[in-house]
């Protein structure tokens, strides 16, 4: 069948077996493997992705059921080379170990900032209560949420040491980058 | 409530003069983490890609009567079929395993537990290789399981293990270690002595991602490349050598990002296997990731084992003697990762924290109808089951003395003096002082006030646990010559470059599986040679990019390739000496070192950085004799001995008295890893270990009904902690260098979970201590929190 949806802003169409689940359309045709799976009954996590800003288990979702929606993967958090602050938060606060269960994390977490941009502790682990970390403990991952919330504007280029280290030098907004970088080492 | 959180940073950071080595630091893996970019198994794609699946058997034990492939071949999108029988032409049909043992890489004969691996479809898609199993027939003719390990050695127990000629029972092996006659003696003479089964149930690693593998035969240059999920590349280079019969130098195996290990990636399964030979049948890659269901009926499991405990004592609480003998339950075949000499792994530490005047364990390992393994999730190769007896017993023990159990635990400590300190059953304990831990955990949970808390809630009829336990642990195996894995010696190379420019990169033969190498290496490194860590690029998993070594498990990364990678870093060191003497035009023993340079002593003008010297060995410049025109080394490091991380950790649960449900309200834990290198990291790898002892202690088993039939296999049945069940975790630290490791380091990558459990499962016994309750098996699930309460050993049926 043929189906057509927004993925992180950009219009997509293809033709797919109706079986088909979100999780292996967005991996397997777009080949966004940022999302990922880890499990079969619906209880991991890992595979979470926004649906018209809600997060949604992308492994429990047809993706002929997505078709008109508004689809955001963690391929769509960072604006170029400007950070979501909750990328920036699970960096600064170790909210991440193997990497696994993070994309699915930090979506549920920018959703949660979105409706409430200063949850309290309690209400960052509701939300993410129906995820699994098997690395981290959830307390960093907490602390990450809440470095988010006390930083909403986006670090720009932070993260981007690479590509910062190469483009040095070739243009002016590469400068900040390379500052801002710094600072974020600073900081740690 | 107090939260310690330790933000030491490095006095260096930020300081563009004094770069930084230890410290709190950023990671450098994790920007492409939170882009989406890492690169695990399932993400990999190569040209003309085939998908695998693999048919498991839906019983415990039973003959293979037939099995027809037809309908699955003539499935428009299958390519191949295969079976036990056409692995028995390539004599592959049958592997060994990391313990002597042999296992089936597709059924031939017999189904030995349910989920066993059958026959294996490839396939142009997921979907299809999935559909196409659904289209294979198989007979089997059912035969009566052994599920219980008690009855494995019974006379009328069906024999398992039928294929191994002559073998007409189920034991694998008995192991016995320390002195029986000593023990005894003591045990006869003490003024108190008591005894109890513990029981620390099957459970498993499962790791967020599953295992899987793509293999890539090459049939024109006969190259293998094998990408899999594996903790160690290297020896499974070699294995692979071994059993399919490719030369090693054409074999190269890749391990990309990994999701999580925890001992479940250490094997090699079936399924790697099976994608190698369904890569060669069909001359195209062929991927094979298992679902969740596969990897927690089929990969390795953790634990099962039967503790029979018994502990010696003085009546005013000098511990004297402990005594125990195990039923250990190993599957179907021995295929646990542990060294070749040691059956029971690192059991034989038992002996704990304290100063005893004789020990003596004995364990049998038995065969069941259950999925193989043993040593994995976070153990340090079953130090876990041995803390956990000690812990408990220490605390059955308290009951009966009516003590305080901190107190009876400082009353028994090994005290700093003593190290190294030699116990009972052979290892030397490196370095401690415990009782300096154990006093900052009680003061961090503020031990006595807790009590009286205690006390207050318990004249109200409120059910509130504190529980204590202290473990020292023993990792970083080697030395080669006491620890080898079949036959390999457990030492770890590294290879150090540095570039003409001055920026480096580091060779490791270890593997990284979100422990954050690519970091804390880089920084060993930069401590070493005064260059920031982010010139130093750490190149892992790869076995034609690095050098030979045993791998990631074991918490053995720091303590082995720590070590490594501090030493190679030294000998450039000495080696940017002779070159900066020459550049210099004085000689070596003139020049003194500081972070990142030699100058002349007396003159700290006159000196060369690593930068200047990595360009002038590089140059035209003329090198002293013996010196060769790059500043590279390389090691291979063989540890003298163990080392022997240890903490003191404090739980205080709240026990619903009307449901038995246990609230895990605090929880205090200071650990002692000997030297630190990122803060961050070893606090992030406690807080892990931590949440791995909740769902231990209160979520996590693998049971199994009486027909076999595994009753864990999904993450309905099989409960892991969420952010809800976990408390805010407050940590601490002591810091007792290794004295025999080249930084001091002692590794902490599975201190946690081996020492949470216990402290946990002792706050809840704690709890329940007005019913009279002594000791309950875990996982402390409501219905057996409220069986323990009303005197009943298990919740009805
Ligand atoms: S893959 Fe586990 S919940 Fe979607
Ligand atoms: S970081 Fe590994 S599962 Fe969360």
């Amino acid at each position: 069948m043929q189906i057509s949806m927004t993925v992180n802003g950009n219009e997509v169409s293809s033709e797919i077996e109706p079986r088909v689940l979100l999780v292996h359309y967005i991996r397997e045709v777009l080949g966004l493997t940022g999302t990922h799976w880890g499990c079969d009954t619906s209880n991991c996590g890992t595979c979470v992705v926004l649906m018209d800003g809600q997060p949604v288990k992308s492994c429990t979702v047809l993706a002929a059921m997505a078709a008109g929606h508004d689809i955001r993967t963690v391929e769509g958090l960072a604006t170029g080379a400007t950070l979501d602050p909750v990328q920036q938060g699970f960096m600064e606060e170790h909210g991440l170990q193997c990497g696994f269960c993070t994309p699915g994390m930090m979506l549920t977490a920018r959703a949660l900032l979105d409706k409430n941009p200063h949850p309290d502790a309690g209400e960052i682990r509701q939300a993410i209560s129906g995820q699994i970390c098997r690395c981290t403990g959830y307390a960093t991952i907490v602390r990450s949420v809440q470095w988010a919330a006390a930083h909403p504007a986006a670090v720009a280029g932070a993260g981007l040491e690479g590509a910062a280290e190469v483009l040095d030098g070739t243009d002016t907004v590469v400068e900040d980058v390379a500052t801002e970088t710094d600072d974020a080492e600073v900081k740690a | 409530m107090t939260v310690i959180n330790e933000r030491e940073s490095n006095p260096a950071a930020g300081d563009p003069d004094r770069p930084i080595g230890y410290g709190r630091i950023q990671r450098k893996e994790d920007p492409r983490f939170v882009r989406g970019k890492g690169n695990y198994i399932d993400d990999l794609v190569l040209p003309g890609m085939l998908h695998g699946a693999i048919l498991r058997a839906p019983v415990a034990h039973a003959r293979l009567v037939s099995i027809d492939t037809t309908n699955a071949l003539s499935h428009p999108k299958v390519l191949a079929v295969i079976t036990g029988k056409d692995l028995e032409g390539l004599k592959l049909a049958w592997a060994p395993t990391l313990s002597a043992d042999v296992q089936a890489v597709l059924v031939t004969d017999k189904v030995r537990f349910q989920g066993q691996e059958v026959a294996f479809v490839v396939a142009e898609d997921r979907y299809a290789a999935r559909d196409a199993l659904e289209l294979i027939d198989v007979e089997y003719d059912v035969l009566p399981p052994l599920v219980d390990a008690r009855k494995a050695l019974d006379a009328d127990a069906p024999v398992i293990r039928d294929e191994i000629p002559g073998r007409t029972d189920n034991k694998i092996f008995d192991w016995e270690i320390g002195s029986a006659a000593e023990t005894d003696a003591v045990f006869a003479s003490a003024d108190v002595v008591v005894s109890q089964e513990v029981v620390y149930p099957r459970v498993h690693p499962a790791p967020m991602e599953t295992c899987g593998a793509v293999a890539d035969f090459d049939p024109v240059d006969g190259k293998l490349t094998l990408y899999e999920t594996t903790q160690a590349p290297h020896a499974h280079r070699t294995l692979f050598a071994i059993v399919a019969g490719i030369p090693e130098h054409k074999i190269r195996i890749v391990s990309p990002d990994i999701g999580g290990g925890f001992g479940n990636k250490v094997g090699i399964y079936p399924g790697y296997i099976l994608a190698v030979v369904g890569s060669i049948v069909t001359g195209r890659p062929v991927k094979w990731v298992e679902d969740r269901s596969e990897n927690l009926m089929s990969t390795s499991f953790a634990r099962d084992y039967i503790m029979q405990g018994e502990i010696a004592a003085t009546k005013d609480g000098k511990i004297l003697a402990l005594r125990t003998n195990v039923l250990a339950d190993h599957g179907a075949f021995n295929a646990t990762a542990q060294p070749t000499k040691n059956p029971a792994g690192f059991f034989s530490i038992f002996t704990g924290s304290y100063d005893l005047q004789a020990a003596y364990c004995k364990v049998t390992g038995v065969y069941t109808n259950k999925a193989p393994g043993g040593v994995a999730y976070a153990c340090s190769f079953r130090v876990t089951e041995a803390v956990y007896l000690v812990e408990r017993m220490v605390d059955v023990l308290a009951r009966k003395l009516e003590m305080d159990p901190a107190e009876l635990r400082l009353k028994n400590f090994i005290k700093p003096e003593q190290f190294p300190y030699a116990n009972k059953t052979g290892w030397v304990y490196d370095s401690g002082n415990y009782e300096a831990a154990m006093r900052l955990s009680m003061e961090l949970a503020g031990y006595e006030d807790l009590r009286r808390e205690q006390q207050e809630k318990r004249a109200k009829g409120e059910l509130m646990g504190i529980g204590v336990a202290f473990f020292t642990e023993v990792v970083g195996a080697g030395p080669r010559k006491h620890f080898n894995i079949v036959g390999l010696g457990m030492a770890d190379g590294a290879e150090l470059r540095v570039h003409p420019t001055g920026k480096a990169v580091v060779r490791l033969s270890v593997q990284s599986q979100g422990q954050g190498h690519e970091t804390t290496f880089a920084q060993i490194v930069a401590e070493e040679l005064g260059i920031p860590p982010e010139n130093i690029d750490v190149v892992h998993g790869d076995t034609d990019q690095t050098p030979f070594g045993l791998g990631t498990y074991g918490s053995r990364s720091t303590p082995v390739s720590g070590g490594a990678v501090a030493l190679v870093a030294r000998k450039v060191r000495e080696k940017a000496k002779l070159i900066a003497a020459a550049m210099l035009e004085t000689r070596p023993e003139d020049l003194e070192w500081e972070k990142g340079r030699w100058f002349v002593k007396g003159d700290p003008t006159a000196g060369k950085t690593i930068e200047d010297i990595a360009m002038a060995a590089h140059g035209t410049l003329t090198l002293p004799e013996g010196v060769d025109g790059n500043l590279d080394a390389e090691v291979t490091y063989d540890p003298p001995n163990l080392t022997f991380p240890f903490g003191a950790y404090i739980c205080v649960v709240d026990v619903d008295p009307g449901t038995g449900h246990v609230k895990v309200r605090r929880f205090i834990a200071v650990d002692d890893c000997g030297t630190r290198i990122n803060p961050m990291i070893i606090e992030g790898q406690v807080h892990g270990g931590l949440t791995d002892g909740v769902g231990m202690a209160l979520m996590e088993i693998i049971e199994f009904d009486a027909d076999g039939n595994n009753l864990g296999g999904s993450f309905m049945d099989y409960l892991i902690p969420t952010a809800m069940e976990v408390p805010d975790w407050e940590t601490g630290f002591t810091v007792t260098p290794s004295p025999h490791h080249p930084i001091g380091a002692k590794g902490i990558g599975e201190s946690a979970t081996v020492g949470s459990p216990p402290a946990i499962v002792n706050a809840v016994v704690d709890a329940l201590a007005p019913f009279g309750v002594v000791h309950m098996d875990m996982p402390c699930t409501p219905a057996r929190v409220w069986a323990a309460m009303q005197g009943r050993a298990r919740p009805p049926v």
